[in-house]
């Protein structure tokens, strides 16, 4: 696997929205790289009767009754947006979706 | 490539033409937020309308630190929705985060379930009515359930300083968070094959069914205009006889019954027309215009739809022990169709009146109205008839209202057919009690009472009406006398004027010709 | 620099402290003030604390004072101050998890070990230095600027937890809450000559704390003796509603066995695999020299192997990052934090973008684009899916370890503290800083790291670790005391009475 390409980071960068420059993105893409491939070594051991193992307790059911809790209060909700109007958060153009 | 107009209509081909060459595949994903009291994840409060970001705490808005708990209930009306598709009930599933970032969406991940659905492998039956004119059986379209799984609903965004709050041109968006975190139970069919031109009846019919099956689970309001039942449409089209089905575009905000089946015959037609055309169906979203009535193209399936899902680490998994499935199986319903079956073979409705009674909306307040003592016959005649039709404009501003919105109950149509088949009202003065009850003045009996609405039971005044009215007018009884019995009518009129209108007309009748010695 | 009055109080343990509170000696506000008039002083040098609260602090000890003066029953430690790592949400004071992205964010609740702390009465001195949302191992990621070590300004206090781990080491707290994703509490412990705590997966909530890897994430105790540890995790551990993943079952008796004195007949565990070749000579020395106190303590020493603990670096350094990934993803400029707005008329994707490259640090936009690409599509299964099953190994080896032996011990950290900048261009040095610390988080085993002596070589002090199985926290407790005792006895005091005194720089 792993040789990952200037390419492939700036995509995965997209994924994670992160914008970098270009010389930023040089500088991850080299490390990156080298971590990919030392963490590909995982692929030496666990075969495919070895079970994944997502949690470290083995929880199961755990839920809470359907009661209502006191919300934040409006005020609070918004008090760290970076912008707010009419009690909601305001938010950049969306791009065409919905 | 289909050329597109200004208007953003594409080139379709006339529906029985496309019929004529392709097979379509349609598949449904159907959202339905469930009426639990709190939302997924967190205690917040779910009712409808509340003022903005008022039912938000640091769990739905996704603050730093927050984690998720799962709601009890939530779990409990999946399960029983899986049961109710005949599904199998997985025993022992996970949550999976669904990664990607929308401002609506407070995590940027939508905590969801991916390979592991809490519900699968099940099956709805339904029945598609005969169409309009045609006088054919209605038939029965098995639709295979591919799976039910668990997730939570994202806030709301306003556009801003656009034309009509679209999101094209617009300045900038305001958000809340208070549907965010609602719990929502996909579902999702099978591709449907073999419907054929029936596909988008199929389509409309099975939302339906679901709408039906889902309310009477009592799990959701089911209100598509709200958005608390919400349908995309898959459909692809195949060459008829190949077996490999065609790109599908994803048709969303298809928001009424009538829609879904509009929706999916747009897109046959259209996706027709590009087929014809030699070009090559494009994998997107289609958004359906409910005014227009046809849909646009919104956005392209891309590398960005990489949702990266992984086990949810902040919840653990679902296990729920096969008694707890059975216990829960215990509490389903009748199925919607089975008792509807049940129903018209009790009340006697031809499938026509029995149609109309469910399209109405109207079985469940006959059923009640039938359980409170009074005739099927009757209950339909008050409540399809007078009620319907009053229920149409009883609104703000001429709107329709549902039947059990008016102010009368099943029990006050109980209590006036009660009336009625005693003897105490007529058929005129039923409707007059009628009026009473609609205006608030209490119930049938207290109404008749204070009207003083009640047919005249003493034969004496009766009989000393008629004797005046037959001497009052000798010709008339001549006629009668010489055989035109239909002349009594005229004389029964004046009885009822006499007597104010409280007399029982046949009753009169009788009497008329009784003390005329003419057999009726 | 002369010691004063005040500084007598800060050198008192968290237990000494609370029984002269108790039996009316000192008051509250006596002892969080000599510690507010420490932190004055040392602060600037050290930049342990990100947020000091004067105001908060005195006015919960003024109530203990009040209270106990009142004749109230009080919890043990009321009226013992407090610090907080920078990583748990607190009502009403700046949380940054040491990030530009979230240098403004004033959480509207508290995490769950806040208000346990605050039903505890222990006033809380301000909010620790760290990581970048605890990504590090030097707590040189921090955006607010490193931590200085309190045994040697140059060097790193460990990471990522420094600021907590130097906050105790330097008497600007007698005890620190700290979080361990894969050693920020022992590490920073083992550095700095103090004790730290990562209990058992589940054993105290993470409501409210700042996450970075959930199924990795434990918050514990930072102190400077094991007794003392061990009253703050009795204080933190307990079941909480707020957290799916918290375990509902009785806090093990921590207190109680830190009150160990004699191990006849444990066996402890030295995993081949986490000792000997790569750890530097004085952490070896003091880790063997160790090995002897514990057999002179009666317990047995038996050597085990986990052969799959060489692949739990690369386990590690896929899970962290795929689960930071999605967790920080709600950075996003949208609802609270840092936005930045790029020229014209910019689109919301373009503004989370631009945000999250101003507000993220390198170390964190590193993380994230690793785990971003390890979950994507057609690498899921060779990386994150893989590195799943690396962690049952883990697991399992360590299920087999601990049929052999009650406790497992290795050195804490390779190398005592390393020097400052040493390490910030190579990320793979840094990341092997964690190797012996690491397997626990994998397993949800607890650990705990506590001063083995100072090195020969460098006079900085080295850890050792101890860990056990899952929901048995209190043998660390136990075998740590008894431990801390007997090198104490042997090395002539506490390790953390060799630190110099602290030079005050400009």
């Amino acid at each position: 696997m792993s040789n990952l390409s200037r390419e492939d980071v700036a995509h995965v960068a997209m994924l994670a929205r992160i914008h970098l420059e270009d010389a930023e993105l040089d500088r991850l893409a080299g490390q990156l790289d080298q971590i990919v491939d030392w963490v590909g070594q995982v692929a030496e051991v666990a075969s495919a009767d070895v079970p994944p193992m997502s949690h470290p307790m083995p929880l199961t059911n755990v839920t809470r009754p359907d009661e209502v809790r006191p919300s934040l209060g409006v005020e609070q909700a918004v008090a760290n947006a970076p912008q707010a109007e009419d009690d909601r958060f305001a938010v950049p153009r969306i791009l065409d979706e919905e | 490539m289909s050329t597109q107009t200004a208007a953003g209509a594409e080139k379709t081909v006339p529906f029985e033409e496309a019929m004529s060459r392709y097979e379509p595949v349609i598949g449904l994903e159907v959202h339905v937020e469930l009426g639990t009291r709190t939302k997924m994840f967190c205690g917040c409060a779910t009712g409808f309308g509340a003022d903005p970001n008022t039912q938000t705490c640091p769990v739905c808005l996704g603050l730093p630190g927050a984690l998720p708990v799962v709601n009890a209930t939530a779990v409990e009306s999946a399960i029983r929705i899986g049961l109710a598709l005949n599904c199998e009930i997985a025993d022992w599933c996970r949550f999976a985060r669904k990664n990607y970032f929308y401002p609506d969406m407070p995590k940027n991940f939508q905590t969801s379930q991916y390979d592991e659905p809490i519900a699968f492998e099940g099956y709805l039956d339904v029945e598609v009515p005969p169409r309009e004119g045609l006088d054919e059986e209605p038939f029965v379209f098995r639709v295979e359930i591919e799976r039910a799984h668990m997730e939570e609903d994202t806030g709301k965004s306003t556009h801003v300083g656009g034309a009509t709050g679209r999101i094209h041109g617009a300045s900038h968006s305001l958000v809340d968070y208070n549907r965010a975190g609602i719990p929502l139970i996909e579902i999702v069919t099978k591709p449907l094959t073999g419907a054929g031109e029936r596909a988008p009846e199929v389509a409309k019919a099975y939302v339906g069914a679901l709408r039906d099956l889902l309310r009477a689970l009592d799990v959701s309001d089911v209100k598509m205009e709200q958005g608390s039942l919400r349908c995309d449409a898959n459909v692809s089209l195949m060459p008829t006889g190949s077996e490999r089905f065609g790109t599908r575009t994803e048709t969303k905000n298809v928001n009424s019954l009538r829609s879904v089946e509009r929706a999916v015959r747009y897109e046959m037609t259209r996706h027709a027309a590009v087929l014809d055309a030699g070009a090559t169906i494009l994998q997107e979203t289609r958004h359906w215009h409910e005014d227009t009535g046809i849909t646009t193209s919104g956005r392209p399936k891309s590398d960005a739809d990489d949702y990266r899902y992984f086990p949810e680490p902040d919840l653990v998994p679902v296990a729920p022990s096969r008694e707890d499935v059975e216990r829960l199986r215990a509490t389903l319903p009748e199925n919607p169709a089975q008792r509807r079956r049940r129903l018209q073979e009790e009340w006697g409705y031809t499938d026509l009146e029995m149609r109309d009674v469910v399209n109405a909306g109207a079985a469940e307040v006959i059923e009640e109205t039938v359980a409170a003592g009074a005739s099927a016959a009757a209950a339909r005649k008050w409540w399809m008839g007078e009620l319907a039709r009053r229920a149409k404009t009883a609104g703000e501003g001429g709107a329709s209202v549902e039947l059990l919105d008016l102010g009368v109950s099943p029990a006050h149509v109980a209590e006036l057919d009660g009336l009625v088949t005693s003897g105490r009202l007529n058929d005129s003065m039923a409707r007059q009690t009628l009026e009473g009850v609609l205006a608030g003045e209490g119930t049938p009996t207290e109404v008749a009472d204070a009207r003083g609405l009640e047919l005249v039971q003493d034969d004496g005044a009766l009989q000393a009406a008629v004797d005046e009215v037959i001497a009052a007018n000798p010709d008339v009884v001549e006629k009668i006398r010489g055989g035109k019995v239909q002349a009594v009518g005229a004389l029964i009129g004046q009885v009822m004027k006499t007597m104010r209108g409280q007399a029982d007309a046949g009753k009169a009748r009788q009497l008329i010709l009784d003390t005329l010695g003419v057999e009726g | 620099m002369s010691t004063t009055l005040s500084d007598d109080l800060t050198r008192l343990s968290a237990v000494q402290m609370a029984d002269r509170l108790a039996d009316g000696a000192i008051t509250s506000e006596q002892l969080t003030q000599a510690h507010l008039d420490r932190i004055v002083r040392l602060n600037p040098t050290l930049n342990a604390y990100l947020l000091v609260d004067p105001e908060g602090a005195l006015a919960t000890a003024r109530e203990v004072d009040r209270a106990r003066a009142a004749g109230e029953d009080l919890p043990r430690l009321a009226g013992v101050p407090v610090a907080v790592k920078d990583i748990a949400c607190t009502e009403g004071m700046t949380t940054t998890a040491g990030s530009r992205m979230l240098a403004d964010f004033v959480p509207p609740y508290d995490a769950t070990i806040v208000t346990r702390i605050r039903d505890a009465r222990m006033p809380i001195l301000g909010k620790t230095n760290m990581d970048e949302f605890a990504m590090g191992s030097s707590t040189e990621h921090s955006a607010f600027g490193p931590t200085r070590n309190p045994w040697d300004l140059d060097r790193i206090p460990g990471g990522s937890g420094g600021g907590s781990s130097a906050a105790v080491a330097a008497y600007l707290a007698p005890l620190a809450v700290g979080s361990d994703t894969g050693g920020s509490i022992r590490q920073p412990a083992a550095v700095t000559g103090t004790v730290g705590t990562k209990p058992t997966y589940g054993a105290v909530s993470r409501y409210g704390v700042i996450a970075l890897a959930s199924s990795l994430d434990q918050i514990g105790p930072c102190a400077r003796t094991v007794a003392d540890a061990a009253l703050l995790h009795e204080v933190l551990a307990g079941h909480d509603p707020m957290d799916s993943t918290s375990i509902d079952a009785p806090v093990p008796d921590v207190v109680g066995a830190s009150g160990t004195t004699d191990l006849t007949g444990l066996r402890v565990g030295v995993v081949r695999e986490i000792s000997g070749e790569g750890f530097q000579a004085g952490v070896q020395a003091r880790f063997d020299e160790a090995l002897d106190q514990l057999r002179a303590l009666g317990a047995e020493i038996v050597e085990v192997s986990c052969p799959h603990f060489g692949y739990a670096m690369a386990a590690y350094y896929l899970i962290l990052p795929s689960e930071a990934s999605s967790n920080l993803a709600r950075y996003d400029a949208m609802r609270y934090g840092l936005r930045e707005t790029p020229e014209g008329s910019p689109s919301a994707e373009q503004v989370m973008a631009a945000s999250r490259d101003a507000g993220f640090g390198d170390e964190v936009k590193r993380r994230i684009i690793l785990g971003t690409y390890a979950l994507s599509s057609g690498y899921y299964d060779a990386y994150y899916g893989q590195a799943q099953k690396v962690r049952t190994l883990i697991a399992r080896d360590f299920e087999a370890a601990f049929e052999q032996a009650d406790v497992l011990v290795s050195p804490t950290s390779p190398t005592t503290a390393f020097a400052l900048g040493d390490k910030t261009e190579d990320p793979m040095a840094m990341y092997l800083n964690d190797i012996a610390t690491i397997p626990a988080n994998l397993a949800g085993v607890p650990g705990m790291s506590i001063p083995s002596g100072t090195a020969d070589e460098d006079s900085l002090p080295a850890g050792l670790q101890i860990l056990a199985p899952a929901m048995q926290d209190q043998r660390l407790y136990a075998v740590g005391a008894a431990l801390e005792a007997r090198l104490r006895e042997t090395q002539g005091g506490y390790v953390i009475e060799q630190a110099p005194e602290i030079e005050v720089r400009a």
